[in-house]
């Protein structure tokens, strides 16, 4: 058991070391739901509407609304950034180190998983203490609450993440993870605005959002914050969660990857 | 002993709680919801007259007086039987009333006629009608009883009435369009809302002089659409809240400074206040959306909207 325990420490331990390294990155994680909170939403303060909508129970101006969607946002850019450092390790040689471990290859991804997880969420609170002093507070327990939530939402965006790196040769393709991936999900959820309201000009992509497994990942973490339970956002969270995670288990396969002779490792 | 416990337990099981109500005038809907407060649901509808609009409880809250405008009727409704039992003489159009702490005499202003009419709520009489300016609106009575003040739209004032001798005696200019008024709990200061001047002046009541105008501006909300209409003072004399109408949002103002401390987030087109709970909420009237919002006086945080009829007017809160 302790050599599982070593394991996934080390992998904890290298992400952190990796992520306090890459200053910038923190520094850009936070800067861009910052630009959102600040600059768009002022532009777009009366813009949301008048209907009350769970779970909130009075009015809120759009810089509330959008906070739970900004953390979706960290939570989207670091898993798919943190399946981008692998398509990086894979081209560097350096994840052999990961690899190449005696460790059952499902639980080295989970750890990988676990570890990217862990950042996002970091990112997520300093993100959350910033909204505090600019008068965006939620309660304690909402913070506390909305912990597991981050961490469902975290694992799945990282599992997607990871599936899609397993199916990247090169780094250059990434680009286009970004625009056919990490943008349509991201705007096609409730992030941004609520879904009635993209209901009233467009009913199709009122229906795609509300496939989009973001807008659940979102919307757990929204009523989470204010101390709600979501069942069915929470279901949905989960399922895609141990869909893409088994897939990415099975896009690492080792033995697939041989007998289709398509990786260096 | 044991008996006794037993039957103390039983009696606590059985012993119905009264929760707190808020009832709410709803014009458009001719009907009075009412609110449970410690659930902030409503449970109960009740129709009235024509465009309900102004409600006051009388004392005891026995009584609920109804100003239906369009029925051109004070109405009464029991409170027990949640019924209409009679229509009080009211003159045409009633809007806003105040209760003078004799509990007898309604102080009724009618918009259209440009009078405040004096009622007699046990021998439902008229004693009096004075002549005030034109569009007649609030209604306060000082709290020693001595003062009815009636607010006049187009005219622009307030007006002083002795209550002892039904006389108008004095009057106060302020900005375009008063359209309330709401006495300090000492009576020392009168504060009175201009809708169209967007401000809300402060007259201190032995001199009559205007000892301050306070004015708001609600970040993203065009001037125009800042109209204070309702008023509410806490008694430890520690806030002031200013419905300020088609902004949607509450002022909260320091009632020792007059400065400015704070807007609240409510619905739409927010229009008349009342206090609930020993001061800790404060329920708002919110016309176009047609929902009451319930702020945390302690906090001073919106917890809760809730909707009930349309076009909510008045408010009134029985413990």
């Amino acid at each position: 058991m302790i050599k599982y325990w070593y394991c996934f420490n080390g992998i904890i331990k290298r992400e952190m070391l990796r992520f306090l390294q890459q200053k910038a990155r923190l520094v850009s994680a936070i800067v861009r739901p910052l630009l959102w909170l600040v600059v768009f939403a002022a532009g777009f303060r009366a813009a949301l509407g008048i209907a009350i909508i769970p779970p909130y129970q009075t009015y809120i101006t759009y810089d509330v609304y959008i906070v739970p969607g900004l953390a979706g946002i960290i939570l989207l850019f670091n898993g798919l950034q943190s399946s981008l450092s692998m398509v990086y390790d894979r081209e560097m040689g350096s994840m052999k180190v990961l690899l190449t471990s005696p460790m059952p290859r499902p639980f080295l991804l989970i750890c990988k998983l676990l570890a990217g997880a862990c950042i996002s969420i970091i990112q997520v609170y300093v993100f959350f203490a910033i909204a505090w002093l600019l008068g965006i507070k939620m309660t304690l327990m909402g913070y506390l609450l909305a912990f597991p939530a981050l961490l469902l939402t975290a694992l799945m965006l990282g599992a997607l993440g990871l599936f899609l790196s397993s199916r990247i040769k090169q780094l250059e393709n990434f680009a286009g993870v970004m625009n056919f991936v990490v943008f349509p999900m991201f705007f096609l959820s409730s992030a941004l605005y609520p879904l009635w309201k993209m209901r009233e000009s467009n009913e199709v992509l009122y229906w795609i959002s509300q496939y989009n497994p973001f807008t659940h990942g979102v919307e757990l973490i929204r009523f989470a914050l204010y101390e709600t339970a979501n069942v069915n956002a929470m279901t949905i969270t989960l399922v895609t969660a141990i869909v893409l995670s088994s897939l990415a288990i099975w896009g690492y396969d080792p033995k697939r990857s041989m007998q289709k002779g398509r990786t260096k490792i | 002993m044991k008996n006794f416990l037993l039957l103390s337990l039983l009696l606590i099981n059985v012993a119905p709680t009264f929760a707190e109500t808020a009832y709410v005038s709803n014009e458009k809907d001719d009907t009075i919801s009412i609110i449970d407060l410690d659930k902030l649901e409503v449970v109960e509808t009740i129709e009235v007259g024509m465009r309900p609009r102004g409600i006051i409880f009388n004392k005891d809250y026995s009584h609920l007086y109804i100003c239906a405008s369009e029925s051109d009727a004070v109405q009464v409704l029991e409170v027990a039987s949640n019924r209409i039992i009679h229509n009080l003489p009211s003159g045409e159009d009633p809007e806003q009333f105040a209760l003078h702490k004799n509990d007898r005499h309604l102080y009724i202003a009618n918009e259209d006629d440009a009078i405040v009419t004096v009622v007699d709520t046990k021998l439902r009489t008229v004693l009096a009608q004075i002549d005030v300016g034109v569009e007649p609106e609030g209604m306060a009575i000082s709290p020693d009883g001595k003062w009815a003040i009636n607010t006049t739209e187009t005219t622009n004032m307030l007006h002083w009435i002795d209550t002892s001798s039904f006389q108008l005696v004095d009057n106060t200019l302020v900005d375009q369009r008063p359209r309330h008024v709401e006495f300090t709990r000492d009576g020392k200061q009168l504060w009175a809302s201009s809708e169209i001047g967007g401000t809300v002046t402060v007259v201190d009541v032995e001199s009559r002089n205007i000892l301050n105008t306070i004015r708001f501006q609600v970040k993203g909300v065009h001037k125009d659409r800042v109209q204070p209409v309702g008023i509410k003072l806490t008694d430890d004399g520690k806030y002031a809240f200013v419905a300020l109408g088609p902004s949607n949002h509450v002022a909260v103002v320091d009632a020792q400074s007059f400065e400015v401390l704070d807007y609240l987030l409510v619905g739409r087109r927010v229009w008349q206040l009342a206090f609930a709970k020993d001061q800790s909420l404060l329920l708002t009237t919110n016309g176009v959306s047609g929902d009451v919002s319930v702020i945390d006086v302690n906090k001073l945080d919106v917890i809760k909207t809730i909707r009930v009829g349309r076009y909510p007017w008045g408010i009134a809160v029985k413990p």
